[in-house]
């Protein structure tokens, strides 16, 4: 009986996780060294993977800052009622309910060329939906709880008696936060980093309707990947799905570890 | 200590924590609460008719029904594997265990983009599995079944994770007590381990839903997405953007994410009522 | 420091967790707010540190308001009821970061350390992590780091709670002999008496949200203001008609009146012990226990039955024997005042109607 479960889940990981990886593998070298290699030298491909790039770097440092920062006040803030925490706790996971495209829809209403706040910018010479901000804005949407989540628990966990005894101790909220109550939070954070460099690195729903997917402009490696499908030219697709694929197995090793770490502390 | 001093002084003005404060409140409206307003009202901004028109059109009702039910198909085939999956990885010690319970968070780690290339490969009409498939006439890429594992993929990890620390946590004395009890092992499995886990399925099972209802990269890369039989809802909501009907693609949103909140609040629920035991 | 709190109330929601408190403490003064759990105590305690801000009322130390200083500016030190110590940070740290905080150098920092870690006897450990050490080496650290900064006000939140039975003895002289020392003015929060006993030069007793009495152990032990400090204090029986007691006739006067009898107040023995058997009564032994130093006696007399002690030196008794009672006093309460009754017979040793 035990040796078939086992069995039966080595099968289920194998057809469903390990066979699609080695697929993409080999899809990629389907035309050698150099089908990968040209495929990864076209212009939009490093195009678009700069574009990704600049958008996990800024996507990650702003819902780092805002998503440690929130977390503390849902769990620390005397300024916000009970009632209230609980509200704007509930609010923080519906990104994870909003379907990306949707999260994207929601950016183009709001802020695209035919609303009210679109025209204003647009007015002054800054374009926010077909652009880079309008994509910032969408993944920092999809990315939202991710850091909130991770925090909050550990928060609550360590509890405020620390940063109590710090206060009385002669020290302020900033150097209490630095000395007391970030070396507690850490490891919380840096998982909570390594989520928002994956969500991030793979959003595509959300990006492909705010970027409109133009060539050379506002393309990403996963609206590549997509465009490239539709144009049946499946080695290019592979190649840069390998490039992304690659990373997110960094990321799983990296998860990890910061899982563990997590755990130690 | 000098600069960190300044700093201090600074950071300790009333001014700088009401400024820091607003500024953080201000981003959580403008970036998670405006939106969601925004779509509910202009989904509503040419009034009733037009909202009831969008929605009952064919072509989009019929994407949400199918979506709807496909849906249920990818959670009830997770919930299955999952549950197999999340008791062969905690109760069982074999070789490649560890790796395993790593790779279970792939789906989460890897672009959905690249996991609908993975299972375009690999059920295509060129692969092992889709030659087999077409000996026996099934067509599965770019039809119903295609979309099905898709959903599966992508939502994976969902009941396993929230299954292990159940039965991480279950006492084993428990299922012992059961045995010396005379229960036999099936008996024991369906009403001792059973009910201690079946929080973590259900509440897995539904995150595993909304997700797949909300799913797009993965899926409209496998789908075919022919209308009225493979398209679902978020790909008619993108088709929709696509073709400049924002109101329409408004209003299935509006459809489809009252869905997603629903499940989301009884995920909540689930989740605080365990708690208060 | 001088201490004066007048007016002092907490409202959390409905729950009225300190009720209009005042009181002034002396400076270099060991005070222990005593009382039991959740009977406002640590509120209190907090508001003086500044981590709880008053609903209303006023918090003075030496003269000046002190309301609305935060906890870093009012010079006090504090001991959390888990220590609170900083998880990551060794004990040298630990006691260091009130000084680092001050920009204190280096060298000032190291010997102010150095001498409390002395102190406090920790010398050896001071590259220990908090996990590393044992629940009293713990509190010291607490107790240390507390002291560092030189605070006017030391506030200690069940210091003794989390430590094990055998060695909270020996850390609350420990304690009290330190706070000597050093000289600070120190309050404490305790639900057990008799540390607040032991360890306090006054008690506050303290009975949801109210102050009930201030003053010495000795004063409160002999002369207790309320019903809840008489029945708090100290062991004791409740008896409802203690105008049925030989010596108490006169209690029948208020109706509705009951008695708190304490069992150091209770004699018993054989009638002719007694110097004054007019004043005594007949009981009969219901059981004894056997208390490790002591035997604890129930009476039984009428339908009244009280507790009281009996040297393991004297005559061992047995349930049933009979046995001549003398109460020498007794708190008589009722819903609006509360007073001491001393045996009327044993006072006037010639009753009249002898």
């Amino acid at each position: 009986m035990k040796k078939l479960w086992i069995s039966l889940t080595y099968l289920v990981f194998i057809i469903l996780l390990i066979i699609p990886v080695i697929k993409i593998f080999t899809g990629a070298w389907a035309d050698g060294w150099s089908g990968f290699a040209d495929a990864l030298s076209r212009k939009q491909s490093i195009h678009a993977l700069m574009m990704t790039g600049i958008i996990v770097v800024v996507v990650t440092a702003i819902n780092t800052v805002f998503g440690v920062m929130l977390a503390l006040y849902l769990v620390r803030a005397s300024w916000i009622s009970h009632r209230m925490k609980q509200f704007m706790n509930s609010i923080v996971d519906l990104p994870f309910a909003v379907s990306p495209v949707i999260g994207g829809l929601m950016i183009v209403l709001l802020l695209g060329p035919s609303s009210i706040m679109g025209a204003f910018f647009e007015d002054i010479g800054f374009k926010v939906v077909y652009a880079l901000p309008g994509m910032i804005l969408a993944t920092l949407f999809v990315t939202f709880p991710l850091m909130v989540r991770e925090v909050m628990p550990v928060l609550q966990e360590i509890g405020s008696q620390q940063e109590e005894a710090a206060s009385t101790l002669g020290a302020y909220s900033w150097y209490t936060f630095w000395h007391v109550t970030w070396p507690s939070i850490r490891w919380g954070v840096i998982y909570g980093v390594v989520l928002t460099v994956a969500r991030s690195l793979g959003e595509f729903g959300a990006v492909l309707v705010v970027s409109g997917n133009i060539m050379n402009k506002t393309q990403t490696a996963t609206t590549l990947v997509y465009q490239d499908v539709e144009n049946f030219n499946v080695v290019a697709a592979n190649s840069i799905a390998l490039v992304l694929a690659a990373f997110s197995v960094g990321l799983l090793l990296l998860m990890e570890w910061a899982k563990k770490r997590k755990e130690v502390h | 200590m000098g600069g960190n001093g300044v700093l201090n002084l600074m950071l300790r003005s009333r001014w700088w924590s009401f400024g820091f404060r607003t500024t953080i409140m201000l981003y959580f409206i403008v970036l998670i609460v405006l939106p969601i307003i925004g779509i509910y009202t202009q989904s509503f901004s040419l009034g009733w008719q037009p909202f009831w028109d969008s929605v009952t059109d064919p072509l989009a009702w019929k994407s949400v029904l199918l979506t709807t039910k496909l849906s249920v198909i990818a959670t009830v085939i997770n919930v299955l594997l999952g549950t197999m999956i999340g008791w062969v990885l905690v109760r069982y010690r074999f070789p490649g265990r560890r790796i395993l319970n790593s790779l279970v968070d792939l789906p989460f780690a890897l672009p959905t983009a690249v996991g609908g290339l993975m299972i375009l490969l690999l059920l295509g009409p060129g692969s092992l599995v889709g030659g087999i498939a077409d000996n026996f006439g099934i067509e599965i890429v770019f039809h119903e079944p295609a979309i099905v594992v898709a959903m599966v993929f992508v939502t994976f990890p969902f009941v396993i994770r929230a299954i292990q620390p159940l039965l991480e946590e279950l006492d084993k004395s428990e299922e012992e007590a059961a045995y010396t009890l005379g229960a036999s092992t099936t008996r024991t499995f369906f009403q001792v381990i059973f009910p201690t886990i079946l929080p973590g399925i259900l509440s897995g099972a539904m995150l595993a839903f909304s997700r797949a209802l909300a799913e797009f990269g993965a899926v409209v890369l496998v789908a075919g997405n022919i209308p009225g039989k493979t398209l679902i809802a978020s790909v008619y909501i993108f088709g929709e953007i696509e073709s400049d009907n924002p109101q329409g693609a408004a209003a299935v949103s509006v459809l489809l994410l009252t869905l997603s909140f629903f499940i989301l609040w009884a995920v909540n629920l689930i989740q605080s009522r365990r708690m208060g035991k | 420091m001088h201490i004066e709190v007048r007016g002092l109330n907490k409202q959390f929601g409905d729950f009225q967790a300190v009720n209009n408190v005042s009181f002034e403490i002396e400076k270099g003064h060991l005070i222990g707010l005593l009382g039991p759990s959740g009977g406002g105590k640590t509120s209190i305690l907090r508001m003086l540190a500044g981590l709880e801000s008053p609903s209303s009322g006023d918090i003075i130390f030496h003269g000046k308001r002190v309301n609305d200083l935060p906890p870093q500016e009012r010079g006090i030190g504090f001991v959390f009821q888990n220590y609170a110590l900083f998880k990551h940070m060794t004990v040298y740290d630990n006691v260091s970061f009130g000084l680092k905080v001050k920009g204190q150098s280096k060298e000032v920092i190291r010997e102010r350390v150095m001498t409390l870690v002395e102190l406090t006897g920790l010398k050896g450990f001071e590259h220990r992590y908090p996990h590393q050490l044992s629940g009293g080496q713990r509190q010291r650290v607490a107790f240390a780091r507390a002291l560092a900064p030189e605070p006017q006000l030391l506030l200690l939140d069940e210091p003794f709670a989390a430590i094990d039975a055998k060695i909270r003895t020996e850390l609350r002289t420990w304690l009290k002999e330190m706070i000597e020392r050093v000289g600070i003015t120190s309050i404490f929060v305790t639900h057990d008496q008799e540390e607040a006993i032991e360890v306090a030069d006054e008690i506050m007793i303290i009975n949801k949200g109210r102050l009930e009495q201030k003053g010495s152990p000795w004063e409160i032990y002999k002369n207790p203001q309320t019903q809840f400090v008489a029945s708090f204090i100290g062991e004791s029986t409740i008896v409802e008609n203690i105008e049925r007691l030989k010596g108490f006739e006169e209690a029948a006067k208020w109706p509705g009146t009951q008695a708190l009898i304490r069992p150091e107040y209770i004699e018993i023995g054989k009638l002719s012990e007694f110097r004054l058997p007019s004043a005594t009564f007949q009981g009969v032994v219901k059981h004894l226990h056997f208390r490790g130093s002591e035997w604890m006696v129930e009476v039984q007399v009428g339908d009244i039955k009280l507790i009281t002690y009996r040297s393991l030196e004297k005559d061992v008794l047995q349930p049933g024997d009979e046995i001549t009672v003398l109460i020498h006093r007794a708190y008589l309460f009722n819903d609006s005042d509360t007073w001491i009754m001393e045996n009327r017979l044993k006072e006037d040793p010639m009753p009249i109607h002898i």
